[in-house]
């Protein structure tokens, strides 16, 4: 009991004086989902609308298909792009294994059926109307489109942070195809996961606190702006 | 999909071509656990401007991510394999850079009563009749692959439930069988980086076959031509060089080296 808290309070010293290391592993982390959720965000909606108003055969079943998506295990995923990234692999030639970029896509296929799936529910819960008024009174369906995501822009937020808390809390993907390289490609996660096998506790539970911190936040705004939804209906 | 994902791709590549080729290096958990890497890189990179990136994986896995032409240069531990791996082609160049050695780590009380035995064989077999717990790395490591052929001389069935595959890196092992108060084989770098943290106490050491060789290899670049040689070469050479040397020899942990340099013999 004694060695946490000796190592909460070396975690809590190494954050708040700002060691450079620990810091810049964070920001990897940041700049590396921020990335894969900014890059997924407009074309999962795209799909998401797509699936609420489209008119083609198979939607229910495309619909399953992303919601079973939803679990798949993140050492898949990894493996799946490290297959395909490797040398041997269909891609190799463009030597994105054990990258920054290689990590960003990863992330971008983990989080890319959340934001669908959630997206959809998020859409389909806008009244139908919204789609026919602004048809009916000249709008293209680029902007038609728009007012349907402005009508559910809550429902949407919390997809979006959903997906970002997801991938900036995974470990495989990173582990795999980042491959933990100091400066580079060390995340969080895989920083977690290496200092804790060299016993350095402190820096582990420090990185810890960070995630914990984000996603502390991050439901708060969430049930925030769910709050501020029901007061304006 | 495909399109947007492939022009995804392009733009990637793009974006990665506009810099310099940083050098890939596959090495193992005991090199990268102990801290030698973090000291030595910064002293090439000021020297040549390569930046290396290094991925710390088991040996098992480092030569494989050279066959798969993944890194461009590996340092491991494990004189058969390296030699199969340049051998069939996979890997030029082979330098040996340093060495150190494996040591029997155990609790205190000592069980299996191995303290100071000096034959690595015996000291396994003392273990093993008294079904003492035992972690093994399990995951193809040279350390692992060290202790599998101790167990081959030793002539030992392996498979019993005192006997424990872990499949992680050294650092980890060590914290397992400090938690089960087991006996294991480390590598002396990683011992005694983590010996101030854990409860284990080194019991046995000294035998030749306990001997633990490093060497560099460059992946042999008819195999992957746009690999990078030119960047692979540059580090065997520095590492080998007289200053590299020095500075491995110049790494140590209260007073104690971690790792003796081989490259150059008098």
């Amino acid at each position: 009991m004694s060695g946490l808290l000796i190592n909460t309070q070396q975690a809590l010293q190494l954050l708040l004086s700002g060691d450079p290391k620990l810091w810049s592993i964070v920001i990897i982390s940041f700049s590396v989902s921020l990335k894969a959720i900014v890059l997924t965000t407009p074309l999962a909606l795209l799909v998401a609308f797509a699936l609420n108003h489209g008119n083609f055969p198979g939607i229910r079943f495309i619909v399953a298909v992303f919601n079973s998506l939803l679990s798949v295990p993140t050492v898949v995923i990894g493996l799946f792009l490290y297959v395909l990234l490797s040398r041997q692999g269909p891609f190799g030639d463009l030597r994105l294994l054990f990258t920054q970029t290689a990590m960003v896509i990863g992330q971008m296929f983990l989080c890319f059926p959340i934001l669908v799936a959630l997206g959809y529910a998020a859409i389909q819960a806008a009244d139908q109307r919204v789609w026919e008024t602004a048809r009916t009174l000249g709008a293209p369906s680029w902007f038609s489109m728009l007012t349907v995501f402005y009508e559910v822009r809550f429902g949407l937020l919390a997809a979006v942070l959903t997906g970002f808390g997801r991938i900036i809390s995974e470990v495989g993907i990173s582990m795999m195809v980042g491959g933990n390289i100091m400066g580079y490609t060390r995340n969080i996660t895989t920083a977690i996961a290496l200092e804790t096998s060299k016993g350095e506790f402190a820096q582990g539970i420090a990185l810890g606190l960070v995630l914990l911190t984000l996603a502390f936040l991050l439901t708060v705004f969430l049930s925030y702006i769910q709050g501020k939804k029901e007061f304006a209906a | 999909m495909k399109k947007i994902l492939v022009g995804f791709l392009f733009f990637f590549f793009c974006a990665v071509c506009l810099q310099a080729e940083p050098i890939r290096l596959a090495t193992t958990t005991s090199t990268e656990n102990s801290g030698l890497l973090q000291v030595l890189i910064p002293h090439f990179k000021k020297q040549t401007g390569y930046e290396v990136h290094v991925l710390s994986v088991g040996t098992g896995q480092a030569l494989r991510m050279g066959k798969d032409g993944n890194v461009d240069v590996v340092l491991v531990h494990a004189p058969k394999a390296e030699r199969r791996f340049v051998e069939a082609g996979f890997g030029v160049n082979r330098r040996s850079v340093m060495g150190n050695d494996f040591v029997f780590v155990g609790p205190e009380n000592d069980p299996a009563g191995i303290r100071g035995e000096r034959d690595a064989v015996k000291a396994l077999q003392k273990i093993a009749r008294g079904k003492h717990i035992f972690v093994s790395r399990g995951d193809d490591s040279g350390t692992h692959k060290k202790e599998l052929s101790l167990w081959k001389k030793a002539n030992w069935k392996l498979g019993e439930t005192w006997y424990r595959e872990a499949g992680q890196g050294m650092g980890r092992v060590l914290q397992m069988a400090d938690e089960l108060n087991a006996y294991t084989i480390s590598d002396r770098g990683t011992w005694l980086v983590l010996r101030s943290k854990l409860f284990l106490k080194l019991l046995a050491e000294g035998d030749p076959a306990l001997d633990n060789p490093y060497s560099m290899i460059a992946v042999n670049p008819a195999r992957y031509p746009s690999i990078n040689y030119l960047g692979a070469m540059s580090l065997i050479a520095w590492m080998t060089s007289v200053e590299g040397q020095n500075h491995i020899h110049n790494f140590q942990l209260e007073s104690q080296p971690l790792f003796i340099p081989s490259a150059i013999k008098n």
